[in-house]
């Protein structure tokens, strides 16, 4: 256990608490540079994949983990990434100005859609968004003349001047990049007063009004970062398969992204990063243990989502505050070494006390 | 009049269909009042009851009536065994962790139905004493599936009502979803409430898929009838149990008038468009009590 001798505001708001951390990350982004040197196309495509939900997950913490209001409707900003990106880059522009445009357009849909829901909470949110999932979904449907519908559009791969990112090592860079940046960005919000404005609205919505903050504003603000940055993983969702159609967006989609978030541990960026690969690795690591399966069972359709479902699960059993919880309580372990009890952690398991009606 | 006849025919097939949608909501809804969890799996319930009376009535032929009491209680088991093995042990911790777990199972049901031999992938239908009964009223035909759902659904509220009203384990049940440490000192066993609570949810959703089978048959990817049970609940007001059935039929009314009257596509929006409107207006839902902030 380490204590630092905080002796002045900008100590306590730095980007990385210990100089050691620091080093740390950058071993990690080295490491993940070198990554696509050892693997082959497959893995590298899977990595892919994870930095891209990242993306989104990222920017669905900062709504559901830092601000506390769930949403069940980023399908939609993901979606609506996507279209812009491809439809954009179909009609000549640069993919370097489609990328921020589809992030930007999902912001101002955020916000339109934000202000007259955002004084919903809880339940009620959830289910206004998830409303709203279904109409934007059935738009793409309908508009034929802008989407091609149930067609499904062709998407050119993503260039930056002479660059193409057609190569499954090349679109990993990209994403690890925009990864990257995307993490960077939420960290520097939520050090900011906004985003402390956020936590707070979080912890206690009267109380933070209390204290002179807005929470209609910070809201529709929190929704709008959070559908950018879910609009932009939809855009590299977009160029990075290829071929979308309205099938891909679909409510199942919302609830991933959400279940993401929460298996990963609400209220961390790692927690967002983790909860992606937890969904990305976990179809792969059923198809390899299914060979261990008795004969029957090996060739049910249904045997992965089964195993999908019975993991999520036992995960959650196992470790409530998802996986985030368990790397903190790792963490600690070594840090006590001698000195961790089994209850350092333990929540009291308690009745509600809430007078409800 | 023909236009009278033909809107009170759209509006029959509504009500019919919204009663399951509102005894599928009122799964969500006791769920939520006693334990704040919302259960996603409720749908799939529905589903494995469909399949459950699919095996009794068309492999082991059942009696109609006799089947609809043996779904009844094996759902209600399986609703017991259900909180017992799984939800139990997660009394006490973060409410959204008990939602990603319902989701969890739900994507397990769904997939476990699949692999079941005699069940599988197919769309199955069976049997019903009311199939190609009519009853004509000058030019209204209405149809006994129809109308069997509606009585039935009918029953099934005033046997509930009563019971949260004039029996013991019901009081027990409402004053723990007003408040549990209240409840545990009053010596009610909120774990037993619980458990009771799973039971009667399984029953309600085994229920509803006995009703639902003649209409959409039996298959699957039946329990995605959730999905339009879940705004049900909350344009009723989540917590409220008339709210739950009102806000069913509201959704299958509007559901059935915007599939006859508007456009393709209209019919699997209509329900949105108007969930969306009544919470603007009123965000606690029809039939919900705005709660006082605290902080």
């Amino acid at each position: 256990m380490r204590f630092i001798m905080k002796t002045d505001y900008y100590q306590d708001i730095r980007l990385f608490k210990y100089r050691s951390t620091f080093f740390w990350y950058l071993a990690l982004v080295i490491g993940c540079l070198m990554l696509p040197l050892g693997l082959d196309e497959y893995l590298i495509s899977q990595l892919t994949f994870i930095c891209m939900y990242a993306v989104a997950a990222v920017g669905l913490m900062l709504l559901t983990g830092y601000t506390g209001q769930v949403s069940m409707g980023h399908a939609a900003f993901f979606a609506i990434g996507s279209y812009t990106s491809a439809i954009l880059t179909a009609k000549g522009v640069p993919f370097l100005a489609a990328l921020p445009a589809a992030g930007l357009l999902a912001g101002l849909v955020g916000i339109v859609i934000g202000r007259p829901i955002l004084h919903l909470s809880g339940l009620y949110l959830a289910i206004a968004t998830m409303g709203f999932a279904f109409i934007v979904d059935e738009i793409l449907v309908r508009w034929e003349s802008m989407t091609r519908g149930n067609m499904g559009y062709y998407v050119d791969p993503a260039a930056i001047g002479p660059l193409v990112f057609d190569s499954e090592i090349r679109f990993y860079y990209l994403a690890l990049v925009v990864l990257i940046l995307t993490l960077l960005a939420a960290r520097n919000i939520l050090r900011s007063p906004t985003g402390r404005a956020m936590i707070a609205i979080r912890d206690s919505e009267v109380a933070a009004e209390a204290m002179g903050i807005n929470p209609a504003k910070f809201k529709t603000m929190a929704f709008a970062v959070s559908a950018f940055f879910t609009g932009i993983a939809g855009s590299l969702y977009a160029h990075k398969i290829f071929f979308i159609n309205p099938e891909s967006y679909t409510i199942f989609l919302s609830i991933e992204l959400l279940a993401m978030v929460i298996i990963g541990g609400l209220g961390s960026l790692h927690g967002a990063v983790f909860g992606a690969a937890f969904f990305i690795f976990l179809p792969q690591f059923i198809v390899m243990t299914k060979d261990y399966l008795p004969q029957y069972l090996q060739n049910q359709t249904g045997l992965q989502p089964a195993l999908f479902g019975l993991l999520i699960i036992l995960v959650m059993l196992f470790e409530p505050l998802g996986i985030y919880g368990r790397w903190l309580k790792t963490k600690f372990y070594f840090e006590m070494f001698p000195l961790y009890r089994k209850d350092s952690f333990k929540r009291e398991k308690k009745y509600q006390k809430a007078e409800r009606r | 009049m023909e236009l009278l006849n033909e809107i009170l025919q759209t509006v029959l097939s509504g009500i019919s269909i919204g009663c399951v949608y509102g005894l599928v909501a009122l799964g969500f809804v006791l769920i939520f009042k006693a334990t704040e969890v919302i259960n996603f799996a409720q749908g799939e319930l529905l589903m494995l009851g469909a399949f459950i009376s699919y095996s009794l009535i068309g492999l082991l032929h059942f009696p109609y009536w006799a089947a609809l009491a043996v779904t009844v209680i094996v759902m209600g088991l399986l609703g017991t065994l259900l909180e017992r093995t799984v939800l139990r042990s997660l009394v006490g911790e973060p409410v959204y962790a008990i939602v990603i777990v319902t989701i969890g199972l739900s994507y397990f049901l769904r997939s476990m139905v699949s692999m079941i031999p005699g069940w599988g992938t197919d769309t199955y239908g069976f049997q019903t004493p009311f199939a190609e009964k009519f009853i004509r009223t000058g030019k209204l035909v209405i149809s006994w599936e129809y109308l069997a759902i509606i009585l039935i659904t009918t029953a099934l509220i005033f046997l509930l009502f009563s019971f949260f009203r004039y029996t013991r384990v019901g009081t027990a049940m409402r004053a723990t979803s007003q408040n549990q440490l209240a409840a545990v000192y009053m010596g009610i066993s909120v774990t037993r409430v619980f458990s009771l609570t799973w039971t009667i949810a399984a029953a309600l959703g085994g229920i509803g898929g006995i009703l639902l089978s003649p209409i959409t048959f039996v298959h699957m990817n039946m329990g995605f009838i959730g999905l339009k049970a879940f705004p049900a609940a909350v344009l009723g007001g989540f917590g409220s149990l008339p709210g739950a059935i009102v806000g069913g039929l509201i959704i299958g009314i509007t559901e059935s008038l915007a599939g006859f009257y508007l456009p393709e596509g209209w019919k699997d929006i209509a329900a949105w468009i108007i969930l969306i409107g009544v919470l603007i207006i009123r965000p606690q839902g029809l039939f919900g009590i705005q709660e006082k902030k605290k902080v």
